[in-house]
């Protein structure tokens, strides 16, 4: 396909004859967007890859215009906070975006992982897609908690506390790596000028890399669809999928919808809810950080909250910290742990269907559960659930060896 | 291409994986030290090593039950002037208690003992849970009515519901692993302790 551009266009005096013969200008746009044939069937679950990578750029554009009015220090970093939101022209509308943007990057990114596993788009040959995907939620997430000590307030503060004290709870190094982490014996300044220079140029830059190697994966290995049929396997005579259609104009017009529906509840949480109801912000943030005070209730963002209930489910420090990252770590071993050669959960057996349906409502009950104070009533909760959301990977590499699946169509439907 | 097939008799590959492995392990070990400062840089500065010099707590206007904060290091410390019944009680509830004997915890020597203390009446501790660096809650109260039924008076940490009792010992079945720490403190005078200093030989101990 390039060498044909490349002949063709460089046989005119064309301005892009000049540049392809220069830079791969028309070969890399036909490879990603204008000859890449993705199945014709994608529904509603597909809409949220490319509203990540919106929101991506709402985070990227709106924190640099942030940064401009910031100050990460002990005396100003509260204070420069509400400056943007009350000094700076139209610094509120960026400040919200920002925040809000960051409650919406999780809302799409765990909806987007919800259609991996609906339609088992983490399965050969698209494991690496996957583990690429589940390193950039890692680093999202690492993204996420540095952002949030960043406005200076209560819960900032003693949001990190417990964070960086779970790296204290590893055996003999545990200790000495909380300190280098806080580069200080509490959290102090020194601490939130390096999250600080992470949040705004190490993770982000780390992010866009990670996005390029997602898309360069998924580009060379095929989009999966909602009947887990590889598109490739039937091709016409030119080489092209038979159920393929060009991602441009298809499906960027098909997305740029998806963006416009996104963008109105977006902007409607934004006007009339940025605080999130203190979800996305939470009260005690109102307050400059105090270290010798603690917030009644310390809760996560509810983004963290269902790590957050298995850390606490479990009554033992060290053990706490290694389900919460188990929890996590886990989903890697994904596309390993589920053996059934069937893809789209529209042909697999009942088991898969049970077995998701409890981790998704166990995710949801942990959720909930991490946002409440203790008690023993929820803590035993919190153990049930922890338990079934671990059932989820350990009994599946049994269930899914011998499932009794349907017939696949030899096309998608 | 050409040129290499002429003379590739000629070329000494084990010379060549030699030099190349050679290359490859300097540069390891030149990456190594290079990571050095880079990491080295994330440890404690000396001004911030400097902050964590010793403060002085007066407690002369202390009354028995009450407790007073002073920061070190940026920590919050706690002084609570302990009463008798509160010290009865110490004794009384050890079997409670997950390391009754601070074995398994931190504190200076010289504090290693049932009240965790130099001097029985007052108790010097950090205030940061041992589970997760929350700040519990001073409730000396025997019954205190936001607590839950049979609390004989201790600390408690909201975030995950650990307790310690009035020598900051940890209870059984909470999160929190260990007995809340002892700063190294010493009393420079009948009334006021320097917190972050063992004795000196000599002093008032």
């Amino acid at each position: 396909m390039s060498n044909q551009t490349n002949e063709s266009s460089s046989g005119k005096s064309s301005l892009l004859g000049w540049f392809d013969e220069r830079y791969p200008v028309s070969s890399t746009w036909n490879k990603h967007v204008g000859e890449y044939y993705a199945p014709k069937n994608f529904n509603f679950w597909y809409f949220f890859g490319s509203l990540a990578l919106i929101v991506l750029v709402n985070q990227i554009v709106t924190g640099i215009w942030l940064t401009m009015s910031y100050q990460p220090s002990n005396a100003e970093a509260f204070n420069s906070v509400e400056y943007i939101m009350r000094d700076v022209e139209w610094g509120w509308l960026l400040r919200y975006l920002h925040s809000t943007g960051a409650s919406a990057f999780f809302i799409v990114i765990y909806l987007h992982m919800m259609r991996a596993l609906l339609y088992g788009s983490y399965k050969k040959p698209r494991e690496l897609v996957w583990v690429i995907g589940m390193l950039l939620f890692l680093v999202l997430m690492g993204e996420a908690f540095m952002g949030y000590l960043l406005p200076w307030g209560q819960m900032s503060f003693w949001g990190a506390q417990v964070i960086i004290s779970l790296f204290g709870a590893i055996p003999v190094i545990g200790p000495d790596l909380a300190l280098w982490i806080r580069g200080d014996f509490v959290i102090s300044e020194v601490t939130l000028n390096r999250f600080f220079a992470i949040h705004v140029i190490a993770f982000p830059l780390l992010l866009v890399i990670l996005v390029f190697m997602h898309l360069v994966a998924l580009h060379h290995v095929g989009s999966n669809n909602p009947d887990g049929v590889e598109i490739k396997k039937l091709k016409d005579d030119k080489g092209i999928p038979l159920d393929g259609i060009r991602f441009h104009p298809y499906y960027s017009v098909k997305d740029a919808m998806g963006a416009v529906f996104f963008f109105i509840l977006f902007a409607l949480v934004l006007f009339y809810a940025p605080e999130g109801g203190g979800y996305f912000i939470e009260a005690p943030n109102f307050e400059p950080a105090n270290p010798l005070k603690t917030p009644d209730h310390i809760v996560p963002v509810w983004y963290f909250t269902p790590f957050y209930a298995i850390l606490r489910a479990v009554p033992d420090k060290f053990l706490g910290v290694v389900a919460m990252g188990a929890a996590v770590v886990i989903l890697f071993a994904l596309p390993w742990l589920d053996r059934c050669k069937v893809k789209s959960i529209r042909y697999r057996g009942n088991s898969y269907k049970v077995l998701l349906t409890i981790l998704v409502i166990s995710f949801f009950v942990l959720g909930f559960l991490g946002t409440q104070p203790s008690t023993p009533l929820y803590t035993k909760l919190a153990q049930i659930f922890t338990a079934l959301y671990f059932m989820f990977f350990l009994v599946l590499p049994f269930t899914s060896a011998n499932e009794k699946t349907k017939p696949v169509p030899e096309r998608v439907t | 291409m050409s040129t290499e097939d002429q003379t590739s008799t000629d070329v000494n590959l084990t010379r060549r994986k030699v030099l190349t492995g050679a290359t490859g392990v300097v540069g390891a070990i030149g990456a190594g030290f290079m990571a050095v400062p880079f990491i080295g840089s994330w440890m404690p500065s000396e001004r911030a090593k400097a902050a964590g010099a010793p403060v002085d707590a007066d407690v002369s206007q202390l009354q028995p039950g009450q407790m007073l904060t002073v920061s070190w290091r940026g920590k919050p410390v706690w002084v609570v002037r302990r009463t008798p019944e509160m010290l009865k009680m110490l004794a009384e509830n050890v079997t409670e208690l997950r390391d009754p004997d601070s074995n398994e915890s931190d504190q200076p020597d010289y504090a290693k003992n049932s009240f965790r203390s130099v001097n029985e009446e007052f108790l010097v501790v950090v205030g940061i849970c041992t589970h997760l660096g929350c700040a519990p809650l001073y409730r000396p109260a025997v019954g205190s009515p936001d607590m839950q039924e049979g609390w004989k008076g201790g600390f408690f940490c909201p975030c995950h519901g650990s307790s310690f009792d009035l020598a900051g010992r940890v209870v059984k079945s909470v999160p929190a692993p260990i007995n809340l720490e002892i700063p190294p403190y010493h009393f420079r005078t009948e009334s006021v302790i320097r917190v972050g200093e063992d004795p000196v030989e000599g002093g008032v101990a």
